[in-house]
């Protein structure tokens, strides 16, 4: 056993980029293990996606044609066929909303362990080390596990696979038992539209949990004004209901990409700077220098956002 | 409907910490009602109080310290607590998923909820995994990252939104008896009252052993060996502005003219 497994994402008809980056992170690991690449694309327009999956490093893509989009009953059953038939050592999911609705149910009908959201993967053939974070991004660590598992990856963390492969593409005939589909996807919603788009804002003043309650709120809206640019902001004040859903940068939210980003009191959860780190400049205003919003930032200061904020809105104003 | 929410104390970390081996050194650590979990507390008090559910079960796997995080829950207005400890849990550095399916399934089998809400991650060990583990576990259904619940359970269905990546929710019919694992922003999270606070005292909150739980201690190794900790490397050229806010405002001040997008 030292192949592995990779399980691509999609929606909608498209393959999400994270399947682009699954195979730089498998065939890492499947050159360590000295094994070969298994690809699997399950359900949608399989033979479509297969063509572009065939990428450098792939030795295998295996279709499995069955509905049109996820179903984690369907997923579930086919990766533990799939792992039935290929008995690889290592079967990696995106660490995406679906891998997490699917990966942890594969590990445990497997009766494999598992470890989530990897950001590095190394392994002697024998025993797996993975890099993860804890505690909100304030320490890495790594673990051991001398065992077969079931292991999930950030995306944005491996680069994406380039090159034209040659891999074989064989449909796997999947059996899939309908009695164990207890949960249906009914539909898809786009939301928090809305008046503002905040991903066509040159300028986006973002706000985050350091703003401490919605009655300063103002002191934000007061700079965006100032600046003439938008005011967006981190998860928590969405989760509050300070701002509304559209302005929410991040993996759950809008990805931005505006040419000035400025961060007022964001710690930089790995969530929302997967929805921001494509800007041109960002500035960091935050009193925790090791803040992880720091790591990305270009200009930084290290002060407290109640007194630079309306200093600055001063000078514009 | 009974509902079971799975309750954690995590452990928060001070702005600057050190670290002792593999942990971070106790005196940078303080401890919190996991944010997922408080949401899911929330949801559940919800239920009960649209006359859906009749009762509303705490478990917690937690030593004896974190009693005052499960009465944060209590006064919230859960009915009562079970909280899982063990000698045989003492020494394990890192509880990983297997192991937490094993004894939340042995709770589950004793209190035979229709529901199972769990915090969609924990703050501390990031998982994000526990909550399927556990359906699957029990053969329930499941439906993971959701952050919206219909509250009318028709047919015995749970009309779900999960929250999926570019602001795009999925719509989801789950049967029950099913875990979701749930997502913040799903409500507001309230307050315990004084009132709520003075009645959780009395609430029953339940101690279990594993071996009361029919648990075997090979159950709980974890396959995992944490094996380092550290702080992460920044790869950050950053410049950092220094003075008073005046002086580090107009620095700012002057790179926003600079790139021609300020007055």
């Amino acid at each position: 056993m030292t192949d592995v497994l990779a399980i691509t994402d999609h929606r909608r008809g498209d393959l999400r980029d994270v399947s682009y980056e699954i195979i730089t992170a498998g065939r890492q690991l499947a050159d360590e293990t000295g094994g070969d690449l298994h690809l699997a694309v399950i359900s949608g327009t399989v033979d479509e996606f297969a063509d572009k999956l065939d990428r450098e490093g792939v030795d295998v893509i295996h279709t499995v044609d069955v509905g049109e989009e996820f179903n984690h009953n369907v997923y579930t059953q086919v990766v533990t066929q799939l792992y039935d038939e290929l008995a690889p050592q290592y079967v990696l999911t995106p660490n995406s909303v679906n891998g997490l609705d699917y990966a942890p149910a594969v590990a445990n009908r497997l009766g494999l362990p598992i470890v989530t959201d990897t950001v590095d993967l190394d392994t002697d053939g024998e025993t797996l080390i993975a890099t993860r974070e804890m505690y909100g991004g304030k320490v890495e660590t790594t673990s051991e596990l001398a065992d077969n598992a079931v292991v999930t990856i950030r995306s944005a963390e491996w680069p994406v696979a380039e090159g034209t492969g040659d891999a074989a593409i064989e449909a796997f005939d999947a059996d899939i038992d309908e009695s164990q589909q207890g949960s249906t996807v009914t539909g898809f919603e786009e939301v928090g539209g809305g008046d503002v788009d905040i991903s066509e804002a040159d300028v986006l003043v973002s706000v985050g949990r350091g703003i401490e309650e919605e009655d300063n709120i103002p002191i934000i809206e007061d700079l965006a004004d100032a600046l003439d640019a938008t005011v967006s902001s981190s998860r928590p004040i969405v989760d509050n209901g300070w701002l509304p859903k559209n302005r929410q940068v991040g993996q759950s939210g809008k990805v931005v990409t505006p040419d000035v980003y400025i961060a007022i009191g964001i710690s930089g959860a790995v969530q929302h700077v997967a929805g921001m780190k494509g800007s041109d400049t960002i500035v960091a205003i935050n009193t925790d220098p090791n803040a992880p919003i720091m790591d990305i930032a270009d200009y930084a200061i290290h002060d407290d956002l109640f007194d630079v904020v309306p200093a600055l809105t001063e000078e514009f104003q | 409907m009974k509902i079971l929410v799975t309750v954690k104390e995590v452990a928060t970390v001070e702005d600057e910490f050190e670290i002792e081996g593999t942990e971070i050194a106790d005196q940078y650590l303080g401890a919190d009602l996991n944010e997922w979990d408080d949401y899911a507390i929330e949801e559940a008090v919800q239920l009960q109080e649209d006359g859906i559910a009749d009762e509303v079960v705490t478990v917690t796997i937690g030593p004896e310290d974190c009693e005052q995080t499960i009465r944060q829950a209590l006064a919230k207005g859960a009915d009562r607590a079970v909280r899982v400890w063990d000698d045989a849990l003492e020494d394990v550095d890192l509880l990983d998923v297997g192991a937490k399916t094993e004894i939340l399934r042995a709770v589950v089998e004793e209190e035979d909820p229709d529901l199972v809400l769990t915090g969609v991650q924990a703050g501390d060990d990031s998982f994000a995994a526990t909550g399927v583990s556990l359906a699957e576990d029990l053969d329930f259904e499941w439906g993971a990252v959701v952050n919206h619940l219909e509250h009318d359970f028709d047919d015995d269905t749970a009309s779900v939104r999960r929250e999926l990546e570019g602001g795009v929710e999925e719509l989801t019919e789950i049967e029950l008896p099913a875990v979701l694992t749930i997502q913040t922003g799903i409500n507001e999270p309230r307050y315990a009252s004084l009132r709520g606070i003075r009645q959780a005292q009395r609430k029953e909150l339940d101690v279990q052993s594993l071996a009361d739980l029919g648990v075997d201690e090979s159950a709980i190794e974890s396959e995992l060996e944490l094996t380092d900790m550290y702080e992460p490397e920044s790869e950050s050229d950053v410049t950092v502005w220094e003075g008073s806010a005046e002086d580090t405002a107009s620095e700012l001040g002057e790179l926003l003219r600079e790139k021609g997008v300020a007055p």
